[in-house]
């Protein structure tokens, strides 16, 4: 099991509650799509993504992304199981969307790059630190059910 | 419809109609051969000098920030500092080395044309002496490009981040030419 200490779970909780699901989930799918072009490859059904600015424009992936956040807002709500919370979402994500887990953690990048855009100066080496170690738990616990 | 859609963010890309921008694909004619591998277009060089040179006033703080964080979200990496005194984020050795770093970021900048040629002392360096493992470039990149969108978040576009994403694993690439 993952251990917590209080301020990490601070600095996790802190960050959410200040959180604009729309605009974070928004900009950091796209940043993932723009950064990481062939993660495109998830999204065929999802209208234009031709460029920047269509995908920034898009509102099927504006929507995902929204979607995304509130998923992750799953995690901040079991942090002591979030392996077990996650474990259907990961069944899902290999056998019926066929995601390669590593596109987990280019999302988790892009979203760490978003957020410290947001916080600015309040993005701190320990918030960072923090920040990381909850995506990176996130991620394994979505890779974890892949065979 | 959100703010980006009529984003002043993109100046950048104003002038640059993406639609019809043939510099975004992944090969390119450089002199005589061809470069298939996801090297810079000509576009994308632009905006990456462009960037760091907004960026010059603050690449000190820069510098100095992406390694503290580097040693504080991936401690691994302080194996490579085990010869300071204070490897700790924000310690004075930490602090100085990335701003040295940093110089040797701005200096691949103007060699951008021909980052294997013009970083080949610095990759011997790399791969005989400091053998630093190289999916550890890869780590610093991720913590620069965080401190950028720290203190350059209007600058720091989607557009830019992939340029300057890419930029930073080309440069890495050539540093680690003479690894084997």
């Amino acid at each position: 099991m993952v251990e917590w200490t209080d301020s990490e779970r601070a600095i996790i909780t802190s960050i959410f509650s200040n959180l604009d699901y729309e605009e974070i989930g928004r900009k950091s799918l796209c940043r993932c799509l723009i950064v990481y072009p062939w993660t495109q490859r998830y999204f065929g059904g999802f209208g234009n993504l031709y460029n920047a600015e269509t995908i920034l424009c898009n509102p099927l992936i504006a929507a995902h992304g929204t979607k995304i956040l509130h998923g992750l807002d799953r995690a901040l709500k079991n942090m002591d199981d979030i392996k077990n919370t996650y474990a259907e979402l990961s069944l899902l994500h290999s056998d019926k969307l066929h995601v390669d887990p590593d596109n987990f953690r280019l999302l988790a990048d892009c979203l760490t790059v978003v957020i410290a855009a947001k916080m600015g100066p309040a993005f701190t080496v320990e918030t960072q630190v923090a920040w990381q170690k909850f995506l990176s738990v996130v991620v394994s616990a979505l890779g974890r059910q892949y065979h | 419809m959100n703010d980006d859609c009529n984003d002043g963010d993109d100046d950048a890309d104003d002038d640059d109609d993406d639609d019809d921008d043939d510099d975004d694909d992944n090969c390119s004619l450089e002199g005589n051969y061809l470069n298939v591998n996801m090297s810079l277009s000509s576009k994308q060089k632009a905006t990456v000098k462009d960037f760091f040179s907004k960026m010059s006033t603050r690449s000190d703080d820069i510098g100095a920030e992406a390694l503290s964080r580097l040693v504080a979200v991936y401690p691994q990496t302080k194996s490579y500092f085990s010869h300071w005194k204070d490897a700790s984020p924000g310690s004075a050795p930490v602090r100085k080395h990335g701003i040295t770093i940093m110089g040797g970021v701005y200096d691949a900048v103007g060699k951008i044309d021909d980052l294997k040629g013009g970083l080949l002392s610095l990759s011997e360096l790399h791969a005989f002496m400091l053998r630093v493992d190289p999916v550890n470039f890869k780590l610093l990149a991720h913590c620069m490009l965080v401190c950028m969108s720290m203190i350059f978040p209007e600058e720091f576009t989607p557009q830019v981040h992939v340029a300057v994403d890419k930029f930073l694993a080309q440069l890495a690439l050539a540093l680690a030419e003479k690894y084997r």
